[in-house]
């Protein structure tokens, strides 16, 4: 598999670790600067947006990862909770993708940590939800001292399955954006 | 409730306007219209947590209708018409408004549930959990196995569009 210079969309199964999709963008890099003229549209938009919407991307995506932060974080003290405030941190992510191209984002979070980390919030639920064994059940809140009401350290182990989710929802719809612009590239090299 | 029934009619209006309009973008944002009025109406009904929730996913669902729809020549036909798919549609719809006739009036009016078992929870919920988000105490600690099943719904959705998206096995 790793002799083969035609990398398929598979070999990410194969081969979880290696730089695949680097080596796939690159790929698709030459096919473009080849064909340059043919589809210009596709090399502006793998570059990513004007200077106008970089620039405010760059000022706006760190507050939107924050407030999704913030959002999961206080899941269990005011509106909101794992699912939204993962939504709004695979949002930042995409805003950055929309605004800088695929390529730029991809180089730095591949899908192979995507799908690391949707692996990981779906583990990380379930195993806080399995050491409620250590209290007699399934789903106990093993915490004892749940701390008082209003506090950002309450609540028991909510806040703990708060994070999981959140890990887990960015992730997955993240890697849902990703796979789905992907699945443009591959097609449209399938036509030519 | 005035507010909410002005609501419902602009979504119906959104959504009339999505499957009229010939050009795919117009169609994708008047989608968008019934979805954020959804939201709107979950804050009249001081639902905060599904209005967020509902706010945020909307945006992404739009993001990705408009990637996956714009400059891709979809199959779209406007001529034609399936005379016998039109009938089968609006005998079954006959049939449903029918019989939800009579069900819809054994449910309890609108606003006024039964409140058997979320007596508990609100009674209780904040002695039991310390945490001052009902909702979050619920479905995190009364009914976590329900959140369980909705992370696997997820992770099942991340797998399937994985599946269906791969390149192997597609000759």
């Amino acid at each position: 598999m790793a002799g083969s210079k035609e990398v398929e969309w598979g070999d990410i199964w194969h081969n979880p670790l290696g730089g695949k999709e680097r080596k796939m963008l690159e790929q698709k890099n030459n096919n473009t600067s080849e064909q340059k003229n043919k589809n210009t549209l596709e090399q502006t938009e793998s570059k990513g947006m004007s200077l106008i919407v970089k620039t405010i991307t760059r000022l706006t995506v760190g507050l939107i990862l924050l407030y999704g932060i913030y959002i999961v974080l206080h899941g269990h003290i005011s509106p909101g909770g794992g699912f939204a405030g993962g939504v709004i941190i695979a949002l930042s992510f995409i805003h950055l993708m929309l605004a800088f191209g695929k390529e730029e984002v991809l180089k730095r979070f591949s899908s192979e940590y995507i799908t690391f980390f949707e692996g990981l919030g779906a583990t990380l639920f379930l195993g806080i939800a399995i050491l409620g064994f250590l209290a007699g059940y399934f789903f106990l809140d093993f915490f004892v001292d749940k701390g008082a009401p209003f506090n950002l350290f309450s609540a028991g182990n909510i806040p703990l399955y708060n994070i999981a989710i959140g890990i887990k929802v960015s992730s997955g719809l993240f890697a849902i954006f990703v796979f789905l612009v992907l699945l443009r590239v591959i097609k449209d090299k399938d036509k030519q | 409730m005035l507010e909410l029934e002005f609501l419902i009619i602009f979504m119906i209006l959104g959504a009339i306007i999505a499957i009229e309009t010939k050009d795919m973008l117009s169609s994708v944002v008047a989608v968008g219209i019934s979805g954020l009025g959804l939201s709107l109406a979950f804050l009249f009904l001081k639902a905060p947590d599904l209005a967020i929730t509902q706010l945020v996913v909307e945006i992404l669902c739009l993001i990705i209708l408009i990637r996956a729809t714009l400059r891709r020549d979809l199959p779209f036909s406007t001529s034609g018409r399936w005379y016998f798919n039109t009938t089968v549609t609006f005998v079954f719809l006959g049939a449903f408004l029918f019989l939800s006739y009579f069900i819809l009036k054994e449910l309890p009016s609108f606003g006024q549930p039964l409140m058997r078992v979320s007596e508990f929870y609100l009674n209780q919920g904040k002695n039991l959990t310390k945490a001052t988000n009902l909702v979050t105490s619920i479905i995190l600690n009364f009914r976590a196995y329900d959140t369980l099943g909705e992370a696997t719904v997820l992770f099942t959705a991340v797998i399937g569009v994985l599946a269906v998206v791969r390149k192997i096995g597609r000759k």
